[in-house]
This record gives C-alpha cells, structure tokens and sequence, in this order.
C-alpha cells in the first residue's frame, strides 16, 4: 500500500502545477482544499490549522517547513472513550492530587522544533493543561493538568486531533511503570571526582620535595583531612567493587572486581595506618583517583540506549481500548475488562486482542508478527481468530471466547521458557578470567616477597606485602573492557545497530551459529515479487486485469495493483466474492480473478496448496495465474558469504514453498526448518546450545520472541527503531542488515583489542612489582603510575577502536 | 602560615558547595534530556500576554 502511496505521489509531481499541503507538506493528490489562502490536502490538515489559528499558534507553522502530520487518517474520537474509566486513568497517571494530575506519555509522531513548540504550549488549547513538557530523545510528552477543569479523554483527544496520538498500549496499564533512570553511578561519580580533587590538592605538597617544612607543620592535618574526604569513597563510590567480589565468592568464583576490592582495602588501610602514625602521607591520593577513574568505566559500560525499549512484551504490542458493540451501538472499552461473549468490532489495520469468533465481515488476518506466516489468511464466518492477528482490509464482528489473559499468545508468553530471567551471567567474560589468573600471580607474588623479607627485615616486609598487594590491583584492566566495548557500542549505533548493553558485544564475538528468521527477517515485508504464469497477456489485457484488481480492498488484490503503471481503465459491473474473488467488465470483457475453486481449475498439483496463487480468467476463458514470491532483502547474499565459517540455519513458521530458493540462498549445509510454532523455535535454539554452540537469533516478530530470549545473543530487525519490538540483546535497523556479517566481524575484532589493552596495562603493573617486591614502593611512584596506567589504557582503548572501526568500514 | 587551615577550610566548602549543586542538578533531572532545551530556548516569547502555564514552563529552559 505504501508502494502504490508512493507512485501515485510521483505522478502527481510530474504534473506541472503541484500542490504541496501547508500543513503537512504531503503532495495534494485527490483534491486540494483551499481555505485561508492555502492549500491543505485534505480536511484533517485543515482543521488542525484552523485550530491553531483560531488560538494563536501559528508560530508552529514558521519554525519548520510543514510541520504537521497529515491528518488523512483520522479516527473517531469514540475510540478515546475508555480513558473516561477511573481505573484506566488510575493506572496511567504518575501523580494525583486534590487538583493535579501528572503523567507521560510516549508519542513516536513528534518529529522536529515545531512538534516541541506546539506540545509545550498544549495549554493554550485546552486551558485545563497546566504543563507541558517534551523530551524530544524519549519522545515523551510529561503532561500536568487539573482533573477538575478538563479530563484526561479531553487532553488525549486534543493530542490525537493535532496528530500526535500518544501511543498507549496494553502494558501502559499493567502498572509496570517505566523505571525512572539511575542516577547512582553519577552520584557515586561525582563524590569520587570531588574527593579525588580535593585529597590531590592536599597531597600536592608531597609530589615536591621543597615543601618539606610545610609537610612538617601540615602533614598530620593534611593527612586526616585526607582521610576523612575518603571515607565517603570507600563507602559509597567503591561499594560496588565490594558488592560484586562478595557476590562472585559466594559462587565460589574469583571475578575482577575481587582483586580490585583487595588492592583498595590495601590501599586504605595501609594509608589509614601511615596517617594514624604518623609514618607518612598515605595512599588517599591514589586510592580516590582510582576509585574515580574505574567508576567511569563503569558508567561507560552501564550507558545504553534509553531512547529504545528492549525487553517489551506482548503487552506493548496490544492495544488499550476495543469497539465493543451492545445493542448495536458501539462502546469503547479497556481490553482488560473485555469479557467472554463481548462482541467487538475490529477495523483496518486493527488488532485482534483476544481469541475470538468470527461473526461478520470478510476476515483477512495479517499474522506474520505472530506466527511468520507471510501471507494474510482468510478466515470465514464461524472460524477462530487467534489474538493478535492483524485484520487487513473492512471492518469485520467478533465475538470473544477468550479472556484476553487466557489467549493461545498470552498463554505461550506465560510459558515459562519465555519468561526465563536474565541468564546472562558475566562470569566468562574475559576480564574476569584475567581476574582470576591476576589473583593467582599477586597471591604467589606476595608470598614469595614475604618469604623474602621475614627473614630480613620485618617492618620491610610488612611494607613490601602490602604494595604487592596494592599495585596487583587489576585497575587498568578492569577499564579496558568497559572503554573497548563502550566505543564499539557506539561505533555500531552510528550504524544503526543498537545493543541492549556493551557485555553484547562479547557475545556477539563469541557467536558461531546464525539463525535467522524468514518472514520479515530474510524478506522484505512489504514487498512481494508477483510472478505471472500462463498464456502471455496482451498490454491491454494486463491492463485491464489489474485495474479490475485495483478496485478490490483484498491485500492480494494490492499487491498485484502495484504493477500497474498506466492510468486504470473504467471498471463496470464490479463484484467481489468474499473468499473467492471479483469479476468485473473492462470494455465488455468480462475479467475474473480468485482462487482456484472460484474460477473451477483443478488443484492437482500439491505445490498449489502451498503457493499463493490468482488465477485469472478473460470472457471464461482461463488465461493463467499469479504467484507470490518472498523478495530477500538486499545484501543478504554477501551476508551469508562473509559468515563463511559459521553454521547457518533457518526457522520459519511459514509453509515451506520457498525451500529450494532458501536452500540455494542459505548453501547446501544449511539448516531450514518449516512450519515452526514459537515454542519450537525456542526448543530449536536449545538443542544448539545443547551441542555447545554459541547461537545468534536474528528475529522480528512476536514469534521469535521466545528464541530470541533463548540465544546468546538475539538481534530484532525492524523497519522504524522506534517500532515495537520483542524484546532482544539488541535492536538493528533494517536498513543496516546488509553489514551484519561487518557487525559480527568486528565484535571479534574487539576481542583482540582488549587483549592489547591488557598487554598494556600488564606492562605497568610488572614495573610496579618490581618496585614492590623490592620495597621502594612509595607513595609519589604510585601517585604517578596510577593515574597514567588508567589514563593509557583509556586512551589507548578508544584510539584503537576508532581505527579499527575505520578500517572495517563502518 | 596557620591561614592554611582557613583557606583550606574555605576551599573544601566552597568545593563541597559546587558538589551540592551538582547532585542536586542530577537529582532534578537536569541530565535527563540533553537536546530539548536547546531547542526550547530557541522559541521566541510571544508578544500576547503570557498566561501562568508559561511562566510555569520556563525556568526548565533557563
């Protein structure tokens, strides 16, 4: 449909006086309406300008060039009714009082300064809005009004009559309130950088050896002042250090963080002791530096992308609100309160929210997000409609035999596979290995240098144990990890390629088998290739069929329409047949087109149980028929050549007529598995993980939610990012999926790049050993190599993934 | 030189005071959103009378 959108534009504009809308700047195609002196491609746009005039508001139209969103697809405002319920309301406002309400709402529409201009001055339309605050990143509008002075149906109406409907779904109500950021690593970040500051300006006097006199009369004071400015360090900005070694012992597993932990107590109480003492300046300058300078690892590596959602459900891909007929009148209302033997109405391009029987209308439900089935199927009076399925085409009548939370989807999402935790632990993560082996080489460092020095000299000893201790912290190490993977992240968001969080991208290296999804993954959804077989057709002919197609609202019927390149010719007596086909008369021949039985040809061949077929007929005689074909998306063949090594596999819920193109596409050794339900895709995934593998599911649909959650790493392609989306490991743009193979080759490269930056970081902590096993160990050589073994590890990570990303190509 | 303890004193509060700000800042969202003010600020005041819902919408551009 959007195709046919698109052509008719383009012959609009090569008509010569083309009229753009003032309001939304779409190309006036049907009709142009002119009012006020400017041209509106139709009455929706219109009124939105006369609103806004009316109120004063044009300053929206000269900020941008038309800004507006075309109002051709206006619904009813009925729809809205079910906002008007307390308990709906209750659920979606934030904050209520007396006389305020408070909420936010997610609205995909706003687009540019003029969209922000218009929603901050809501109040000057509707005078119960007190505020109006946009976030244009999240596309969140943060509503406050007086719930006595208008409603909260009054403000969505107004948004959706402007066209920025505010999109409310399904889990907008479950109470799963959106979590509010996380600002801890910035508090813990900011204490640390302000204790690191001030503990250095009291430890600069040390650093010069002139200032002995002011040591003198200052060091015991410096000293304490130290002290207490790196309480607050140890225990609120380093906690986390702590927290996770405890958390790795208590699985009986050494992690980074517990060689880090064990260097900073070094490090603390050696100074704790040297200040109480009064035996020298202490460590505080190092010990808050490197507190500092690993929290900025981490909050390179807890950054994502919070504009995105990755772990939606089938809730945020429901809607809130159904037509539910009584009596014949239509009523709307919250899907939640749906009840066996509602009857609902479900429009175009509407969702089927509960399993339901069909009454009336033609059904033709759309279930390619649900099962992968990549043409829409037609349902008659009496069948079952599965919940969310897609009708396509009129209006149709339901009636509900399922509770919306007993539905065959819901009841899969309940499944407890699907709902299986995080299960992605860090324990073999590569900086944790080194960990280990870093534990393993202090601890028999510190031995040997206690073995040493006991005999020798025991106030020695003491001090060369403890800057064993304190330089064997693996700081630099800890950073490399966070800074390589947090660039990359980055790197790969620049190419519309958004992970869930940087320990992604040591999955992704890790990844040696690649299943993809068919319908939607491996195709183009909104295209299909239409193949004709038969006796050959005479342009007129051609002609005459597809403007005969063009009247019929079937997405079949469409698809074939979109050939049609001329002018459609007069169509009389036009009939449509639901579930059969249509016939009508182009200068006196009589044109049908349906299925098989519709048009009496035997359907011998088993293959036409499985191709979508159209047969067409010319004044009774049988012509020949159309076949659909799935168009691949671009680039998937070098795709598929630069994965080279790893197995490549397939699971589609679809039938499996298209085997042999797949099999040539995919090669020989590659596995294709048909007719799979969501459960099986999951199961397919584990027997994988059962061989060992490391599988990467490339998904789109509802369907593949399960497998995606299964696999190492699940990747969901989708044509809008800011689309629903099952939830994944991460999100890729579907113009981006010719460089997946690009993606994965550089997770690996990334691999060989921390192990650089621990080479690097390894260099420092062997001087500092040395140093320390001898017992030169001070405060000043720590105070310097700290800070630039931290600060070359950082530098170096990030230079080298930059060139690195250079040298890929992306 | 026992001035060093006042100046020290002062610098650590002054310091300590810009901490302060700077929690409160983040505590007040004012990292949330890093793009919309600057596109806010842009828009010009209007000359009608200014009603109390725009007042109320200001100090998060400022």
């Amino acid at each position: 449909m959007y195709q046919t959108k698109k052509t008719i534009e383009m012959e609009a504009a090569l008509q010569t006086n083309v009229q753009t809308c003032y309001h939304c700047g779409d190309t006036c195609v049907d009709e142009v309406i002119v009012a006020h002196d400017k041209a509106f491609c139709c009455a929706g746009c219109k009124t939105v300008y006369e609103l806004l005039e009316e109120n004063n508001l044009c300053t929206y139209y000269n900020l941008e060039q038309n800004p507006g969103i075309s109002g051709k697809a206006q619904a009813s405002d009925a729809r809205f009714a079910y906002l008007d319920d307390a308990g709906v309301e209750a659920q979606l406002v934030n904050f209520k009082n007396d006389d305020i309400c408070k909420l936010t709402f997610y609205v995909p529409q706003m687009h540019c300064s003029s969209c922000i201009w218009l929603l901050e001055n809501l109040f000057k339309l509707n005078s119960g809005i007190s505020e109006s605050t946009v976030n244009f990143l999240r596309k969140e509008i943060s509503l406050t009004y007086f719930h006595q002075k208008t409603t909260l149906r009054e403000v969505v109406t107004l948004l959706a009559r402007l066209g920025y409907e505010p999109e409310i779904t399904l889990a907008d109500t479950d109470g799963k309130k959106v979590k509010k950021q996380s600002h801890t690593i910035i508090y813990k970040l900011g204490i640390a950088g302000f204790c690191f500051g001030n503990v250095m300006l009291l430890a600069f006097p040390d650093y010069l050896a002139v200032a002995d006199d002011l040591q003198r009369t200052f060091g015991s004071f410096f000293g304490y002042l130290s002290l207490i400015l790196s309480i607050p360090v140890l225990f609120y900005s380093a906690r986390g250090f702590y927290t996770s070694a405890w958390e790795g012992l208590k699985q009986r597993f050494v992690n980074i963080d517990f060689p880090i932990a064990l260097g900073l107590t070094a490090l603390f109480f050696v100074s704790l002791y040297e200040v109480i003492t009064g035996t020298g300046p202490g460590y505080y300058d190092s010990f808050t530096g490197l507190v500092f300078f690993m929290l900025i690892g981490k909050y390179f590596q807890q950054r994502t992308y919070d504009t995105l959602s990755f772990d939606r459900d089938y809730t945020s891909y429901f809607p809130v609100s159904v037509t539910v007929l009584k009596d014949e009148e239509e009523t709307s209302t919250a899907v939640r309160n749906l009840k066996i033997g509602d009857r609902i109405r479900i429009r175009n391009q509407e969702l089927v929210p509960a399993d339901a029987i069909l009454l009336r209308g033609q059904a033709m439900i759309d279930y390619s997000f649900v099962t992968g089935e990549s043409e829409p199927e037609e349902k008659v009076a009496g069948e079952i409609i599965y919940a969310g399925g897609r009708q396509v085409g009129e209006s149709i009548e339901v009636e509900v035999v399922k509770e919306v939370s007993q539905g065959y989807l819901t009841q899969l999402w309940n499944d407890s596979a699907f709902s299986k935790e995080e299960k992605h632990s860090s324990v073999a993560t590569y900086a944790n290995k080194a960990g280990q082996w870093f534990v393993i080489v202090t601890v028999i460092v510190a031995i040997g240098t206690l073995w040493y020095w006991v005999p020798r000299d025991t106030d020695m000893a003491m001090r060369a144990f403890t800057s064993v201790l304190i330089i064997a912290c693996p700081c630099a190490l800890s950073l490399a990890t966070p800074f390589v993977h947090g660039h990359t992240m980055r790197v790969f968001g620049r190419n519309k390629f958004y992970l869930k969080n940087t320990s992604v991208v040591e999955s992704l290296a890790k990844i040696d088998t690649v299943v993809f999804d068919k319908t939607g993954t491996l195709t183009e959804p909104s295209a299909a290739e239409v193949t004709y077989t038969g006796k050959a057709l005479a342009a007129e002919q051609e002609r005459s069929i597809l403007s005969v197609l063009r009247h019929s609202t079937h997405p079949l019927s469409q698809r074939i329409s979109e050939n049609l390149k001329e002018t459609p010719l007069n169509v009389e007596n036009f009939q449509e047949f639901a579930g059969k086909g249509l016939s009508g008369e182009v200068n006196g021949h009589l044109i049908r087109v349906g299925s098989a039985a519709y048009l009496g040809v035997p359907s011998d061949k088993a293959t036409d149980t499985l191709k979508t077929t159209v047969y067409v007929s010319w004044d009774g005689m049988l012509l020949g028929y159309y076949t659909f074909y799935n168009v691949y998306r671009d680039g998937l063949k070098s795709i598929l050549h630069d994965l080279g090594d790893k197995k490549v596999a397939m699971l589609s819920g679809d039938n499996n007529h298209e085997e042999a193109r797949l099999r040539e596409l995919l090669g020989p050794e590659a596995e294709l598995v048909f007719n799979q339900s969501p459960v099986q895709k999951l199961e397919s995934i584990q027997a994988f993980q059962a061989m060992h593998r490391k599988v990467l599911m490339v998904g789109d649909g509802l369907n593949d939610a399960g497998a995606l959650k299964q696999s190492d790493a699940g990747i969901a392609l989708t044509n809008s990012v800011t689309n629903f989306s099952p939830s994944c490991d991460a999100i890729l743009d579907a113009t981006a999926f010719d460089k997946l193979s690009k993606f994965l080759a550089f997770s690996k490269k990334t691999m060989s790049l921390i192990l650089a930056t621990f080479a690097v970081s390894l260099v420092y902590n062997a001087i500092g050993l040395t140093l320390a096993v001898q017992g030169l160990f001070s405060p000043i050589f720590s105070a310097i190599l700290m800070p630039i073994s931290s600060l070359s590890v950082i530098v170096f990570a990030t230079l080298s993934v930059k060139f690195a990303a250079k040298r890929a190509g992306l | 030189m026992y001035i060093i303890f006042l100046m020290i004193a002062i610098s650590v509060t002054v310091a300590a005071a810009f901490l302060g700000a700077f929690l409160w800042a983040v505590r007040s969202g004012q990292y949330d959103d890093d793009y919309t003010p600057s596109v806010r600020m842009l828009f010009d005041n209007e000359t009608a009378p200014t009603s109390k819902g725009k007042d109320a919408n200001k100090p998060q551009g400022a």
